[in-house]
């Protein structure tokens, strides 16, 4: 009797052992076809504008790099503070020095980081890196992207381990978060003009708008039944704005102005986190401000 | 430390605390220094927004109006607003402001991008008079000077 409870037992952890096993092997760190990025040039200056309008230097620039100095946004050495509820994630350096940043990256590993968020080591990355967002992005969009990037200086800065706790530590769970929340696709579907497309791309491609302003479920989920409805801020006070048109009730022009200074309807500006994107969107072309203003008016209106 | 205003209060203050005079329940010792630091960030918004007007196309481009504008917040970055910014005044300490603890704790700093605005803001007056196109082209590193104290420095709604 004894004996077969024990058997049962071991029965049922070889059971449970074999269901993780295949579980973590179905959700293991998903990667490109080694020609994925084959046939295709890199355009440096393309690239310039997809890394402005995806706002990689907003995350990715040094915590104290000084300010006004269009130089210091270029060097991505990595080091802000992401508070979250599982824990504190730190920008790592994508500068291309070869030891601290991206600098030995192919191409296809910068692809397989933002379609898929896999590390060149075959790794998991948090999604405090918005890949749920650059799924989106078309392959000559990273190839150009790639080229841009290893022009910008390279910084020996050592990137700075995340600060999270068990069971958020653990990599291998995030197979399961991306099983659930990571797929290609666009928010806003039905009928846009030409350039509310543009404008989705922008926003959903690149911009990751929906980072902050959209709620997220239990699991850190962006909630796109709610989409840009607005969501409290991590770790702080107060609340990214709902800017869907229920609550956004902005003209095409009051936005564009927003987008190129900063300067809301009523003339005050742009502050925290914000102000960081109105730097990278207002380098953009203003088409593409334009854009974006007009993708925002597509938004399914959430109270 | 102070009793904590209620959820309501606190949203209510965030809400008015930019531009209108803040509502709260309890007033602030530095009420007085509060409400002229924000009187001053009025009049910043005001003429800056004489100048977005005629940016966005809402009124017809006027040289003489812009650079009017354009003087005033020139001469509005010319104020000695040291007395307006007493130790004390933040937003953890007091009440109806959302000045950051972290500004007084980096007084060189906030002096840097003050003196920063004052260049964007003579740059605007320099060109507001020579066509829309000029000003327009101003307008974005202005905004950049106000929004990086306000980046570092406010908190956020």
């Amino acid at each position: 009797m004894r004996r077969r409870l024990r058997r049962g037992a071991a029965l049922g952890t070889a059971l449970l052992a074999g269901i993780a096993a295949a579980a973590l092997l179905l959700t293991r760190p998903e990667r490109a076809p080694a020609d994925a990025m084959a046939g295709l040039t890199g355009d440096a200056t393309r690239g310039a504008r997809i890394f402005d309008a995806a706002g990689c230097a907003g995350c990715h620039m040094a915590p104290d790099a000084p300010e006004g100095d269009p130089q210091a946004r270029l060097r991505l050495a990595g080091g802000q503070a992401f508070p979250s509820p599982f824990g504190t994630f730190r920008a790592p350096n994508i500068s291309p020095d070869p030891k601290a940043g991206i600098g030995r990256w192919s191409a296809l590993d910068l692809y397989n980081a933002l379609h898929f968020g896999t590390s060149p080591e075959g790794r998991h990355y948090y999604p405090a890196f918005p890949y749920t967002t650059y799924v989106n992005a078309s392959r000559q969009d990273v190839a150009d992207l790639y080229a841009y990037l290893m022009t910008l200086p390279p910084d020996p800065t050592p990137s700075r381990p995340h600060d999270v706790a068990f069971p958020f530590n653990i990599r291998a769970g995030l197979g399961l978060w991306k099983a659930l929340f990571l797929r290609p696709g666009w928010v806003v579907t039905g009928p846009l003009s030409a350039e509310q497309e543009r404008g989705r791309y922008l926003a959903e491609a690149l911009g990751h708008c929906g980072e902050c302003h959209t709620p997220r479920n239990a699991l850190g989920g962006l909630r796109r039944d709610a989409w840009l409805a607005g969501a409290p801020v991590p770790g702080g006070r107060g609340r990214f704005p709902n800017i869907t048109p229920a609550r956004l009730d902005w003209g095409q022009a009051d936005l564009v102005e927003y987008f190129t200074t900063g300067f809301t309807p009523e003339y005050d500006s742009a502050g925290g986190h914000m102000a960081v994107v109105i730097e990278n969107l207002s380098l953009l072309p203003r088409a593409d401000r334009a854009a974006l203003a007009a993708y925002l008016k597509a938004v399914k209106p959430v109270p | 430390m102070r009793i904590r205003p209620t959820i309501g209060a606190a949203l209510l203050a965030a809400a008015t605390a930019a531009l209108a005079l803040p509502l709260t329940a309890q007033e602030s010792e530095f009420k007085a220094q509060i409400t002229a630091r924000q009187s001053q960030m009025r009049l910043y918004a005001f003429n800056i927004s004489q100048l977005g007007a005629m940016a966005k196309g809402m009124v017809p481009y006027d040289a003489a109006a812009a650079t009017a504008a354009a003087n005033n917040i020139a001469t509005l970055t010319r104020l000695n607003a040291a007395a307006m910014w007493p130790a004390g005044s933040d937003n953890f300490s007091t009440e109806g402001t959302r000045a950051l603890p972290e500004l007084w704790d980096n007084m060189a700093d906030v002096q840097q991008k003050g003196m920063a605005l004052a260049k964007a803001a003579d740059a605007m007056a320099a060109v507001a008079g020579n066509g829309l196109d000029e000003m327009r082209a101003a307008m974005g590193p202005l905004g950049g000077a106000c929004g990086a104290c306000h980046k570092a420095y406010r908190q956020p709604q």
